[in-house]
């Protein structure tokens, strides 16, 4: 392969960096595809469980803290933001602005964890969290199934434990992309990790908003 | 030939409608692949290769052939579903006024009662020339309730009822199968079904080791055991809403919803009472979960639908 | 018109092929070539063919004889479950894709590798990942829910090693799921010049459509097995009827991926069927495009008809009369493809040697397996088939008579170009017709024995079966031979065998007429550009008389 304007981080299977970054793109696309399906299929079990048992989904959407819900769902619309502004910098090649907005990422997607974990741990107190120490005594709520609540629970913390694994995996591509800008094998004339990084990153956001509503919002109503 | 039958044998009214299909889809599968090995076989004899560097035509395809066999089978496909979907259709419907049996599968065996209040393990006696409709409910987990002779077989599930119906039309005995992988001894969870002359069935109901109350009376005794008739009662007077004339009808519930009285309704109401709360009731009564066998809750709910009979 | 534009070339300057380019099992542990990739899926699917085959041989072993006297019922569980598992996940799903798809896929679009080929090797490493994890489940003591692990069977009452096992099979998906995303991807743009989609061989379109199944049914088993282990672990209560969770749903989830997996099993083998019989006809396929369209109507029409595994699961009546329509819908693509198959040999020049021996045999059983199918999707008639030995033979025909002889027609046909040897053509014969014999009896016994009540998964059954069953048991061992028998003379073959040709069959095709056999590390000294249609065998375009057998008007399929 004697090809004498090997652009920066063009990989040698590739005729052209064009070809390269179109490629790029095109997977992480795929990879959302089936991102979009593995979470659809825990959707459709929240579905068809929250029409068969209305009432005790909307007690147990109830014990959710839709204030820290909100907070989680504004840190993650803000991470996005940084993220496309680390993205549109690096079309301009400032390496340490790229950094800081990736930093204010990572520090938005902490914040997002650490709030997901006071939330978990308050569950966790109320032994709301499913397996052998769930409990389910609200007062005010003795007309639902104990079993159709813990179903929602079940639900709660597979869907919303999920995304956070996902957010974690985002948080630890990020840090990976900073040490890449650092050796200099991204710059602005080849930036394709960050842009498709920045895909999944929003796509991981998109996931919580359709989550939120779900199971903070809609459910608390029969 | 009887020594090497290629189908069992034609007992129920259904049966025969089965193996007609049978037949059918065979002689449609006979047919194609007498035409697909017939066409592969004389062409590639027929256009053997003959000489190392030989160049045949080159065929680009038939927009008519295409045509051809792609309608052709579309039609014969729907033709056949047609016809399935009528037999499929009438082995779901079960007619009116059937024989009604419980049937109880757990691991490894299937516990049926007669409306009489007549047990059985592991067998099944039905009269012949009369429908009859087993309502089956699993303790533990699935099971399949299959009668080869009969062509009829359903899921057993546990929480829930399935049914399934046939009419018996011919004298004998005959298998019954598990049809659904439960577990350790699956291949032993078999039985006897024994289709008998309507004379010696009832005979068969009276003599014997036998409940000395049918269903409906076992479940009106437990009825009144439970406490449920305190609140229940024959008019509307009561906490509870009454349960005379309700089953199968629709009831309105405090959610605003509206659901059929089915036997899975009776079923969960007594299980998980504060699932489903009728309009205008208070969310009172004691929860049953754990508490009722699926024999006695098979009882409980003849005797409910008893309730809804005309008399 | 014009050959391809660059000449072959047979090997670098330097004489090497991708097999001896570099040397030491790292070099091939750590590779990033797609070829080479291809070489180890083949190993590995190898051995766990041969474990699936083991526990197969068991299970016959305990039929022949009605009584259960040669396993405790649990053990024969265990080995029924773990021959289906083996083989579905770790044999059957992979199989082309990760052989012949990794090898061929760049070279028959004239590209180096693959879009991602550190992607690809990490898929391996998955797919070895969850072998191993299940193999140690398997070992511990095995898994007795049944390939399906229904609930609550699986996750209540089972005393085996279901967690372990499923995450086996969670890992070993996401290496489906990433060959998936890496395959479309170089569909869509490793393309060489000239090289447009109604050009490409009909191997990549089903390989295309394969990987769509891959990425949009994948995921749902993953979380389906997800929840079904937390449910196990945790008692999270999500398909615990006790606990308000419904069975059936698990059902659901199940089918929606499981229904269109077998799609991925055997479309593949569709595009292998594709090529080997426009060589071996040294014929363009009759009706190229109905052929590539109907691989992507079975891909969708795939996703929509898992509910036919439930007519008698508790579902609505109406439901299954939806599902079995579509089910018969989704028949008539695979109906095409056969006629057209066999029009392709009409008035081609046939030559019968063993890759085209199995095309037949495929043919013909994937016929047979296709048709009986439509039994089944006859709502009257699978009330009485459903879980019986209908359905096992069914699948068998459709899984061993139909994908397996096609991966072994492909396995056949590319061997010189993998290996740069060549088999012994009279003991690939001899393969041929123990296979096809050995199955036939196996497994033709089987549709009697459902349709008198056999039910599946039954360790003893009633005396009059027995002559059945032993005749399947028979078939069975004649089966086992032919696999063994193949495996020994296509090793030695690759071990000592003579050297092939460069192109041994004199086929078109980028593979075999710009690349060597077996290919130079790099596939193409210079990528080739491509300016004529697929299998472009025969007379010169303009010279050649095109003709169809009805007097109807010519199809150009360019």
């Amino acid at each position: 392969m004697s090809d004498a304007a090997h652009s920066l981080g063009r990989a040698h299977h590739f005729e052209t960096a064009e070809q390269q970054y179109e490629s790029a793109t095109l997977g992480m696309w795929a990879f959302i595809v089936q991102e979009i399906l593995f979470f659809g299929g825990l959707f459709g079990a929240y579905v068809v469980y929250r029409n068969l048992y209305i009432d005790a989904f909307s007690a147990a959407s109830h014990q959710l803290d839709i204030s820290l819900g909100a907070f989680n769902t504004g840190i993650l619309i803000g991470s996005s933001l940084t993220m496309a502004l680390a993205v549109r910098c690096a079309q301009k090649g400032e390496k340490n602005t790229i950094i800081g907005w990736l930093v204010a990422t990572i520090i938005l997607g902490f914040g997002f964890l650490g709030v997901k974990y006071v939330e978990y741990s308050h569950k966790w107190h109320d032994n709301l969290v499913p397996g052998s120490s769930f409990v389910w005594e609200k007062p005010g709520y003795l007309d639902v199934a104990g079993g159709q609540v813990k179903i929602f629970f079940s639900l709660y913390f597979v869907m919303t434990g999920m995304h956070a694994l996902h957010m974690v995996i985002g948080v630890g591509i990020m840090l990976w992309l900073i040490a890449k800008i650092r050796r200099n094998e991204i710059n602005e004339h080849y930036f394709t990790p960050i842009e498709i990084s920045g895909l999944y990153w929003h796509f991981v956001d998109i996931v919580w908003i359709f989550l939120f509503p779900l199971l903070y919002l809609i459910g608390r109503h029969t | 030939m009887s020594d090497f039958p290629l189908f069992p044998e034609q007992a129920s009214t259904i049966a025969w409608q089965v193996d007609a299909l049978y037949g059918l889809l065979l002689a449609l599968t006979l047919f194609f692949i007498v035409l697909v090995f017939g066409l592969v076989i004389v062409f590639s004899l027929k256009y053997r290769r003959k000489s190392e560097d030989e160049q045949p035509e080159q065929i680009h395809g038939s927009i008519p052939l295409e045509l051809a066999w792609t309608i052709i089978p579309l039609f014969m496909a729907i033709g056949v579903f047609t016809v399935g979907a009528d037999v499929f259709f009438r082995i779901e419907r079960a007619p009116a006024d059937p024989l009604e049996v419980y049937v109880v599968g757990k691991q490894w065996m299937w516990k049926a009662q007669h409306e009489s209040g007549k047990r059985e393990i592991n067998t099944l006696h039905v009269p012949v020339g009369q429908p009859v409709r087993l309502t089956l409910t699993s303790e533990d987990v699935l099971h399949d309730f299959f009668i080869p002779a009969f062509r009829v077989k359903k899921d057993v599930i546990p929480g829930r009822y399935t049914t399934m119906w046939f009419e018996a039309s011919k004298v004998g005995e005959y298998h019954l199968f598990c049809a659904e992988y439960c577990g350790t001894q699956h291949s032993y969870m078999v039985g006897k079904v024994y289709a008998m002359e309507p004379g010696d069935y009832h005979d068969w109901l009276l003599g014997g080791p036998m409940a000395s109350e049918s269903m409906e009376e076992s479940g009106a005794r437990q009825f009144a055991q439970l406490g449920c008739e305190s609140c229940h009662m024959d008019n509307s007077s009561g906490r509870g809403p009454t349960l005379v004339g309700i089953y199968d009808q629709t009831r309105k519930l405090s959610t605003g919803r509206e659901v059929v009285a089915d036997i899975d309704y009776i079923r969960e109401s007594i299980l998980h009472p504060r699932a489903k709360i009728v309009d205008g009731y208070d969310a009172i009564m004691p929860v049953f979960d754990g508490q009722i066998n699926e024999q006695s809750l098979n009882q409980i709910v003849a005797y409910i639908k008893s309730l809804s009979e005309s008399e | 018109m014009s050959a391809v534009a660059n000449a072959v070339e047979n090997g670098h300057s330097n004489g090497k092929t991708y097999l001896n380019e570099t040397y030491g099992i790292k070099s091939w542990l750590f590779t990033l070539d797609h070829k080479r990739i291809g070489i180890l899926y083949l190993i590995t699917l190898a051995a766990f063919f041969a474990a699936g085959g083991v526990f197969a041989s068991l299970v016959r072993i305990e039929l022949a004889t009605p009584q259960g006297d040669v396993f405790e019922a649990e053990t024969y569980n265990k080995l029924f479950t773990m021959h289906g598992v083996v083989m579905i996940f770790f044999f059957l799903i992979p199989s082309i894709p990760a052989v012949l798809g990794n090898f061929l896929l760049p070279l028959q679009l004239g590209a180096r590798d693959v879009a991602f080929p550190k992607l690809n090797l990490i898929s391996y490493y998955l797919y070895t990942a969850g072998g191993v994890v299940a193999l140690t489940a398997i070992i511990a003591g095995g898994v007795d829910t049944g390939w399906t692990f229904y609930t609550p069977y699986s996750t209540t009452y089972s005393n085996s090693f279901v967690a372990l096992a499923l995450i086996g099979v969670f890992i070993n998906g996401f290496s489906s799921i990433l060959t998936g995303v890496n395959f479309i991807v170089t569909i869509h743009k490793m393309r060489a010049p000239g090289l447009t989609w109604f050009r490409l061989p009909l191997f990549i379109w089903a390989q295309y459509a394969t990987s769509l199944i891959q990425v949009l049914g994948t995921p749902v088993i993953a979380i389906t097995i997800l929840l079904v282990v937390f449910e196990r672990l945790f008692q999270i209560g999500i398909f615990n009827p006790t606990l308000g969770g419904d069975p059936v749903l698990m059902q659901h989830l199940f089918w929606f991926y499981s229904h269109p997996a077998v799609y991925i099993m055997i479309l593949p083998g569709f595009g292998v069927i594709s090529e080997v019989i426009a060589c071996f006809s040294r014929r363009r396929i009759f009706g190229y495009s109905f052929v590539a369209f109907s691989s992507l109507a079975i891909a969708i029409l795939g996703f929509l008809v898992w509910g036919h595994h439930m007519f008698v699961a508790g579902q609505s009546t109406y439901a299954g009369m939806v599902f079995s329509f579509l089910t018969f819908l989704v028949a008539v693509p695979s109906a095409i493809k056969i006629f057209n198959w066999a029009f392709t040999l009409y008035k081609g020049s046939v030559l019968l040697d063993s890759p085209m021996l199995y095309v037949l045999g495929f043919i013909g059983l994937f016929t047979i397996g296709g048709l009986t199918g439509l039994f089944l999707a006859t709502l009257g008639l699978d009330v009485h088939m459903h879980d019986t030995y209908f359905v096992v033979a069914h699948f068998h025909y459709v899984m061993v008579g139909g994908m397996v002889m096609a991966f072994l027609a492909g396995v056949h046909f590319w061997w010189p170009k993998m290996t740069g040897k060549m088999y012994s053509e009279t003991a690939a014969r001899v393969g041929v017709f123990l296979i096809f014999s050995g199955f036939n009896l196996t497994f033709l016994p089987q549709f009697v024995l459902g349709y008198m009540g056999m039910p599946r998964r039954y360790h003893t059954y009633p005396e009059e079966w027995q002559a059945l069953n032993v005749m399947s048991t028979a078939g069975a061992s004649v089966l086992g031979i032919g696999f063994t028998l193949t495996i020994i003379y296509l090793l030695w073959s690759a071990i000592g065998g003579k050297r092939a040709e460069a192109n041994p069959f004199q086929a078109k095709g980028l593979e075999w007429e710009n690349a060597g056999s077996p290919p130079i590390a790099h596939n193409f000294v210079d990528i080739p550009i491509v300016v004529e249609e697929a299998y472009a065998y025969g007379k010169k375009h303009d010279e050649a008389q095109i003709e169809s057998p009805e007097p109807a008007k010519e199809e150009e399929v360019v």
